[in-house]
């Protein structure tokens, strides 16, 4: 690749490593001036590293960087920013109890005479930058008072006060509602019109259809090649991604939903501060039937699911299992009234990374006398059990029984969490964000195992925030805003505008 | 996980194995190689003294540090051959009296009466080698034919620096505190009240003893607390005769800016302010003139050993800065007359109850 | 990884320096070169010290008899931590269990006088008890309230060293005129053959035959080493082969999967806490059964056996197995020391300093495959600069 000066960015042949394991190996990208550039690849594909060595976060071991056709050394974000390089990190770096304006200067602080900060002079070219390019936030406002989708705007001005014009943007939708997102989308646009360059990390497809000008694939560290978005659909993108053709439509039959299994009525749970997470929340899952929750994190998912395992004390209100309340009793009981559960945090919660996966795949029924009598674990039936399930569930590598669970991917682990949890022919099966951070091919496996243990008459309770998910997996789909249910309805009755909107705590 | 833990398993053994076969390259002529690099003799002496120290170690600045000076101090003028080990754990004593009895040793030290039972089941099994002990007299029955006990007529000076303590009392006050009641500390005990009593007797004085036990020989922190009690209470000057816990009673004194009696060695360098004087054993003393006879062939074993001031194996501190040159004169005088014979200080309390009526 | 197999010999060196064993060696070499250079720079020959230190530990049976039975102790202290460590918990309260073993041993031993065959068991498993009520009072804590059990452990540590000499110096225990305790009565004694051999007819018997009477009467064989080998192969049975080992280590690998799994993470880290403890317990009642003087004495500080268990657990991996070799290296590398003492007159310090260089270096092991990868990154960069 040659240096050219319409590109704003030309990352020529860079290879990063780390110890043996070679994350980049020679990725070439070119993004032109003034264009949304989308950055497309798998988790652990090896695109945040990119991304990183553009800020200066980490330094290439080979390769070379040219903006608008000058070769530059970048060794730390602060040379980025000299550069006039700008990142929006997934996880929002604000102080919450600050003001917008106080966010947006700290550590660019305008001085002026003796190290005093004059802060009239910094509000007033922050509200410049906000009207130049119509970002909406209030300059005044404390962090805390204001949306996700406004704390990431502070984010993109903290960029622009630091005079970027590059933006890399990393997964920038994640934490969004589907009305923001759309907003998200305008704001680039904008941005790009008025001569910035974006860098958008992403593994969603239909956003970069919708935003994006061109698009850099990256499969397992290595460029599989840069395309011009309007030539190519989702289908395309996602098969280059992987490498294979996927099937991004979930197929089901119509759900044949049988008794109400799960019944949650007017459950309250408090967070570990005391607060009311869950307030009053009334939800039923019939057997063979997946109900759907949709919302945006942090409106009390994780304690409702923390309060029907028994985790967590509910203050009120009962969770029953076929009639039996099993609120408040232990998370054995729990297991008692054949309810599996899939936890969000597979790693920490769903498998002892260092065991073996035949270890892990009796975690919750080593007691079982199938597995050893008198105390004494019997390893063959543990081996024997395993293989079943790595052999039924088509578990890689195939020998993997006697092998740490650390050792196998992350879509590998979680097939071997849905095995142990389905091995016992659960009754109720929660399956919280089941698919975070796997791969195309191993969500459309996990969406068709979902589907197959809801016809086989399980009543499913998927939580997720991944909306397109839940949309698609779900035969019921409810929302849940700040600790309720506010709104239940058939698949195909409800569009993605009015989900957000109550996701965002908007009338229906 | 199974070949990982056999290679853990596995690096362990052989970290074992490599020393076997390191020693089996090394060893043979080890033996005589350590004692020839210990001896810096010219005199050729083949007699070796080896002492084992208690769990106060080498450095202990007490009786071990002043028995391993005075072996040292026999080397130098006679070319004897001298070692030491020293014991972490009480369960080192046997062991290391096995290795000192191996290492050639011909007559063999044990440094406090914590060895006592140690050193008699090690002479008992090595008939050949003579044992010692510093701080310790056997009973009869117990003393076979190569071991020796050695003690110290502790109430010599102790008598002395009790005199010395009565004379320079302001308040009519001074303190004693001892680590553990024991027939040892017992000679201390009495020899210093005797001493004050004496004081009493010949000034016309009339100064109270105030006595206090620790049950602890290592804890500084509980002689502080007694030490400041006793100054508190209006002592000006306190004798301590409590092994490391006595520390803790010059630190009160310091503290307090009173006096304070060192004990065994002169511990006047710890408290140059505070330090009246130091009631001395002579462990080197001691260690040399016995390994000396021993090293000739006198017999010195089946005996317990008793030495004192005629022995020049106790005595008193140089220092006298803090009291008059009367008093120290006078104490000059009671160490000629100890030495002499003329005055034998109790060192139990039923001969300091004699003691006193024949006052 | 797979980059290795592109240079033959380069690959091999990197597979070498990858296994764990390779990092055990080096680290025990690095241990006694640093203490070769400390013996030069005092000025004693490094070689005849070494010498010594091997003769002071092989050269004669009693040698191997008393390093066996030094290191019995500091094994089953050693076993206690590494337990401990495999479910999660640094018991570094294995010196004051056992304390609370030798105590607790004592107390029963002194009043009691069984037949031997009963007063053995009783008094031996009156210290298992001592040191498993100090493990459980740790474990409890931690389980009831998340006291971290660093801290209760150390505190009851200093507890331990007071109840000790306290009991030491209790009128109904101490030994007049002495330090210490009475001893325990002679029943107890899990010493080989202690009356007979010490006896005029044993002595007379055993001295036809000098290897023995090497063996037997100049140490305190006993029965230690060998409970301590039964306890490492039944930890590690609990730990690999039960179910409630299967439960401990979960907890200990991952708190919260063990919690989400349903298992009872505070018992068990009563139970973990309670069978460390019973571990350093039984190494204090053996210790006191098993060697003289048989009793317990007024202590200024840690006699270290909790401590050295510590050391033993590390080189050891914290594998039980592991322990019993590692407690052999510790114990003679501790007994031969007292040998360079006496014969080239080095202080033990630099024998001390030798045994820690020699866990450091252990404790830095891991290093020693990172290293190799360095090495081959760095060959790599070179051949890819060469190609271009």
């Amino acid at each position: 690749m040659e240096p050219d000066a319409s590109f704003a960015v030309q990352m020529c042949g860079i290879v990063k490593e780390f110890g043996a394991f070679r994350a980049l190996d020679r990725v070439d990208l070119a993004v032109k001036r003034g264009s949304i550039h989308a950055v497309l690849g798998e988790n652990g594909a090896g695109k945040s590293t990119l991304m990183n060595v553009l800020y200066g976060l980490y330094q290439a071991d080979e390769g070379a960087i040219f903006l608008n056709g000058e070769r530059v050394e970048i060794n730390s974000p602060t040379d980025a920013i000299a550069h006039g390089i700008g990142m929006v990190h997934q996880h929002f770096m604000l102080v919450d109890n600050f003001t917008v304006t106080q966010n947006i200067i700290l550590g660019d602080e305008a001085c002026g005479a003796a190290g005093v900060l004059d802060m009239r002079r910094a509000r007033e070219s922050v509200t410049r930058i906000i009207d130049e390019y119509g970002l909406e936030v209030d300059p005044d406002a404390k962090i805390e008072e204001i949306s996700v989708g406004q704390q990431q705007r502070v984010e993109i001005l903290k960029a622009l006060y630091r005079g970027a014009d590059i933006l890399i943007l990393d997964e920038p939708t994640a934490v969004l509602t589907p009305q923001e997102i759309e907003r998200l989308i305008k704001i680039m646009r904008d941005l790009a019109a008025a001569g910035k360059t974006i860098i958008i990390i992403t593994h969603k497809l239909k956003e970069i259809k919708a935003s994006s000008d061109a698009c850099t694939i990256i499969r397992r560290g290595a460029q599989v090649g840069t395309v011009s978005v309007a030539d190519v659909d989702e289908g395309e993108l996602a098969e280059r991604m992987v490498g294979h053709h996927v099937n991004l439509v979930v197929e089901k039959t119509p759900a044949e939903p049988g008794e109400v299994v799960l019944s949650i009525r007017d459950l309250v749970v408090r967070d570990e501060r005391g607060i009311d997470a869950v307030r009053g929340l009334t939800l039923s899952v019939r057997a063979g039937e997946i109900v759907g929750l949709a919302g945006i994190d942090g409106n009390g998912q994780r304690e409702l699911v923390e309060a029907i395992t028994c985790l967590t004390r509910a203050a009120s209100g009962t969770v029953s299992v076929k009639g039996a309340e099993i609120q408040n009793t232990s998370v054995r009981n729990v297991h008692a009234h054949k309810v599996a559960t899939i936890h969000e945090d597979r790693q920490r919660r769903g498998l002892v990374l260092p065991f073996s996966v035949a270890e892990n795949a009796v975690l919750e029924r080593y007691r079982e006398p199938e597995f050893g009598r008198r105390g004494v674990l019997d390893r063959d039936r543990m081996r024997s059990f395993a293989d079943e399930l790595i052999r039924a569930y088509d578990v890689r590598p195939a020998d993997c029984a006697d092998r740490p669970a650390s050792a196998l991917s992350g879509g590998n682990q979680q097939k071997v969490i849905i095995a142990r949890e389905v091995s016992g022919d659960p009754d109720v099966l929660i399956a919280v964000q089941p698919t975070r951070g796997l791969d195309v091919g191993a969500i459309e496996y996990v969406h068709r195992a979902l589907v197959a243990e809801r016809d086989r008459g399980t009543a499913i309770l998927l939580i997720s925030l991944e909306l397109d998910e839940v949309m698609s997996v779900s035969d019921t789909i409810a929302v849940i805003y700040n600790g309720r249910i506010t709104g239940t309805f058939k698949q195909g009755e409800v569009d993605e505008n009015r989900l957000g909107l109550l996701m965002a705590g908007g009338e229906a | 996980m199974k070949k990982t833990r056999f290679a853990k398993l596995a690096s362990v053994g052989v970290a074992g194995v490599l020393a076997l076969t390191l020693a089996g390259c090394g060893g043979g002529n080890a033996a005589s190689d350590g004692s020839a690099a210990a001896g810096s003799s010219t005199a050729g002496s083949d007699y070796q003294v080896s002492m084992v120290t208690d769990m106060g170690g080498v450095n202990d600045q007490s009786f071990n540090q002043l028995a391993w000076e005075g072996l040292q101090q026999l080397q130098k003028d006679t070319g004897i051959k001298v070692g030491y080990t020293e014991s972490k754990q009480e369960s080192d004593y046997a062991t290391n009296l096995d290795k000192a009895v191996d290492n050639e040793g011909d007559l063999i030290w044990g440094i406090g009466f914590a060895m006592a039972d140690a050193l008699q089941t090690a002479a008992k099994q090595n008939p050949d080698v003579s044992f010692a002990i510093i701080d310790n007299a056997y009973p009869e029955a117990d003393l076979t034919d190569n071991l020796t006990g050695v003690a110290f007529r502790s109430q010599e000076p102790s008598f002395v620096v009790g005199y010395i303590a009565a004379m320079t009392s302001e308040t009519g006050k001074v303190g004693f505190v001892g680590g553990m009641r024991s027939d040892i500390i017992d000679t201390f005990e009495y020899g210093y009240k005797a001493g004050v009593a004496y004081a009493n007797k010949e000034s016309g004085k009339n100064v109270e003893v105030t006595v206090q036990y620790l049950e602890s020989f290592t804890d500084a922190a509980k002689g502080k607390a007694a030490g400041q009690k006793l100054y508190s209470d209006g002592c000006d000057v306190v004798f301590q005769a409590a092994g490391n816990a006595g520390n803790g009673v010059i630190e009160a004194a310091q503290d307090a800016g009173k006096y304070v009696i060192g004990v065994d060695k002169d511990q006047y360098s710890q408290a140059p302010d505070n330090m009246l004087s130091s009631a001395l054993k002579k462990v080197d003393k001691a260690v040399i003139e016995i390994s000396e006879k021993a090293s000739k062939g006198e017999k010195i074993g089946g005996q317990n050993i008793e030495l004192g001031m005629s022995d020049g194996a106790a005595g008193i501190s140089e220092h006298h800065e803090h009291m008059s040159d009367e008093v120290y004169e006078t104490a000059q005088d009671l160490v000629t007359q100890i030495k002499d014979g003329k005055i034998t200080p109790p060192g139990s309390e039923a001969d300091y109850d004699a003691f006193v009526a024949s006052l | 990884m797979s980059s290795t197999t592109q240079a033959g010999g380069a690959g091999r060196i990197q597979r070498i320096l990858h296994k764990p064993i390779t990092a055990a060696l080096i680290a025990i070499a690095l241990g006694f070169a640093v203490a070769a250079a400390l013996l030069a720079a005092a000025g004693y020959d490094p070689g005849a010290s070494f010498a010594a230190l091997f003769d002071g530990v092989l050269s004669k049976p009693k040698y191997i008899s008393n390093t066996v039975i030094k290191a019995a102790p500091i094994i089953l202290t050693g076993i206690s931590v590494a337990f401990a460590f495999k479910t999660g918990l640094f018991n570094i309260g294995a010196e004051g269990q056992y304390i609370a073993g030798t105590v607790c041993a004592v107390l029963v031993g002194v009043k009691l006088d069984l037949p031997m065959p009963l007063q053995i068991p009783v008094v031996v498993l009156a210290g298992v008890a001592g040191g498993a009520a100090v493990g459980a009072i740790t474990g409890a804590l931690k389980a009831r309230f998340g006291i971290h059990e660093v801290i209760t452990a150390i505190m009851l540590n200093w507890t331990m060293l007071y109840v000790n000499n306290f009991v030491a110096n209790s009128a109904a225990y101490h030994r007049p005129s002495s330090t210490a305790s009475l001893p325990v009565n002679p029943s107890s004694f899990t010493t080989i053959l202690p009356e007979w051999k010490v006896s005029d007819a044993g002595l007379e018997a055993l001295r036809q035959v000098p290897w023995l009477y090497d063996f037997l009467v100049k140490t305190d064989v006993n029965i230690a080493f060998a409970v301590a080998v039964l306890v490492a192969a039944g930890i590690w049975f609990v730990l690999y082969r039960s179910k409630l080992g299967y439960e401990l280590r979960a907890v200990g690998f991952s708190r919260d999967a063990a919690e989400f799994a349903g298992m009872p993470v505070g018992r068990n880290t009563l139970i973990a806490m309670t069978i460390a403890g019973a571990v350093s317990g039984l190494a204090g009642a053996l210790m006191v059964t098993g060697i003289e003087p048989h009793s317990i004495s007024t202590l200024a500080g840690f006699e270290n056996y909790g401590f050295n268990g510590f050391s033993v657990a590390l080189i050891a991996g914290s594998s039980p197995i592991g322990c019993i070799f590692a407690g052999l290296l510790f114990g003679g590398l501790l007994y031969g020391g007292q040998s360079v003492q006496m014969a080239v007159g080095a202080p033990t310090d630099i024998i001390n300093i030798m045994i820690g260089t020699i866990v450091f270096f252990v404790a830095l092991a891991r290093v020693v495959p990172l290293l190799a990868d360095r090495l081959e990154r760095r060959r790599a960069q070179k051949r890819g600069a060469q190609h271009a």
